[in-house]
């Protein structure tokens, strides 16, 4: 099936098979391959993209359902000229990674959370990103980079 | 892991979804926000041929005020329901609930309707609108029919839907500032309640509902017959599981289930007795 959608800005057209989940279009088919697939069962939030703003998780969304969509991948937070997204920046600065592998997942998770709610105190946030999993248990950084992000 | 194939066809009205159902037979599932039926379908547990993909039917995702209750359309997501002003006001237990189901990613995705068709004992919503004694719209080919949340659920995972069927509007009774509390016990944020209770209680009564404490969401009727005859909230509590009938899995016992909820029950019942 034919599917329209515009990723990080640019738009694509494509012919997909309908049980294609969207994070294997994003990783294969655009070769956009910064969004990660975890446990492929819609726990661990590595998946995580903005499908028209809001956080999903790509491994429990069929490509089909994203036509029309705007995506926005990891790819896609920082600018033109490299300049890094707010929250990429926060999470260098404050140690938000150890292994990188659920930090893509996060930073979606993370910047959608503020749009939803700009001002979360932390428990906001430990239960706002409790849809992504760090396996290094990297949690106190993570929420300490999200809190920073928010300007706090 | 992907689902087997399967045909995509979408719908742009409910009337058309039926018709779609209809045409390709019990092979064919409706696709609402896919939280429940895609995971099942990565795993094989279900392999339709077909998938009617309703979520673009925009018409049936609203929450308004209908004078004695609150309509809700079935494809509202969970997120919705979770920040409405209106259900905050007047039915404040519905909305507390669904910020509990899944993660915030999740509940961008899974619509009140779809949870509820799906009938899963271990989902927060089913309960939920059965304790507050909801009645689901549906349409079939033959027009609509209006189902009670005590009439609806009929085993696991199935319910008194038909395959040509589907819900279009859950209607919640106001609470007009009953007491209510809502437990959810879990080891993960995320997870599925391991027993979870919906409860309110009122100048007119009393609903308490049971999550994951049997084959289908359980109302615990005798707690709320118990309350109405005066009985203290410890001995209404301790008849939590009555109507229950759970099973075992890797979490928990039946014992330990059993304990849980008469704890549950009980923690619901004092925070819903204003």
């Amino acid at each position: 099936m034919e599917i329209r959608v515009t990723v990080n800005g640019k738009q694509h057209v494509s012919d997909v098979e309908p049980r294609t989940l969207l994070v294997h279009y994003i990783r294969e088919v655009l070769e956009l391959t910064g969004t990660n697939v975890g446990c492929d069962t819609s726990s661990c939030g590595a998946c995580s993209v903005h499908v028209d703003g809001e956080a999903v998780k790509s491994c429990t969304v069929l490509a089909v359902q994203a036509d029309g969509s705007s995506v926005t991948t990891i790819e896609g937070m920082a600018a033109a000229d490299g300049t890094l997204h707010p929250m990429q920046k926060a999470f260098m600065e404050n140690h938000g990674l150890q292994c990188g592998y659920c930090t893509p997942g996060m930073v979606m998770a993370a910047t959608s959370l503020l749009k939803e709610n700009p001002n979360p105190t932390e428990d906001d946030i430990r239960i706002g990103l409790e849809g992504n999993l760090c396996r290094c248990t990297g949690y106190h950084n993570i929420v300490k980079s999200v809190l920073a992000a928010a300007g706090k | 892991m992907i689902p087997a194939s399967f045909d995509y066809v979408r719908a742009g009205s409910a009337a058309e979804a039926i018709s779609l159902i209809g045409e390709y037979g019990d092979e064919a599932k409706f696709l609402a926000g896919g939280h429940s039926l895609l995971p099942m379908m990565k795993l094989r547990l279900a392999q339709p041929t077909v998938l009617v993909d309703i979520a673009r039917v925009k018409d049936l995702s609203y929450i308004r005020d209908a004078g004695d209750h609150i309509a809700i359309g079935a494809l509202t997501r969970h997120m919705d329901v979770e920040k409405s002003p209106i259900l905050a006001q007047h039915v404040p237990l519905l909305a507390h609930a669904a910020g509990y189901v899944g993660d915030p990613q999740v509940r961008h995705r899974g619509t009140i309707g779809g949870t509820i068709a799906h009938a899963d004992p271990a989902s927060d919503l089913p309960a939920t609108t059965l304790a507050l004694g909801a009645t689901y719209v549906v349409q079939g080919p033959n027009g609509t029919r209006e189902i009670k949340a005590a009439d609806f659920y009929k085993g696991f995972l199935e319910s008194d839907l038909a395959a040509d069927e589907m819900i279009t509007e859950v209607r919640v009774p106001k609470m007009n500032g009953a007491g209510w509390s809502f437990q959810k016990f879990n080891r993960r944020a995320q997870d599925w309640a391991i027993v979870g209770v919906a409860a309110w209680r009122g100048s007119n009564g009393s609903g308490v509902a049971l999550v994951n404490m049997g084959q289908t969401p359980v109302l615990a009727t005798s707690v709320s017959k118990a309350l109405a005859g005066g009985a203290s909230i410890a001995d209404a509590a301790a008849l939590a599981v009555a109507e229950a009938s759970p099973s075992k899995d890797n979490n928990a016992s039946v014992e330990y289930r059993t304990h849980l909820a008469k704890v549950l029950v009980r923690r619901a019942l004092e925070e819903s007795t204003k």
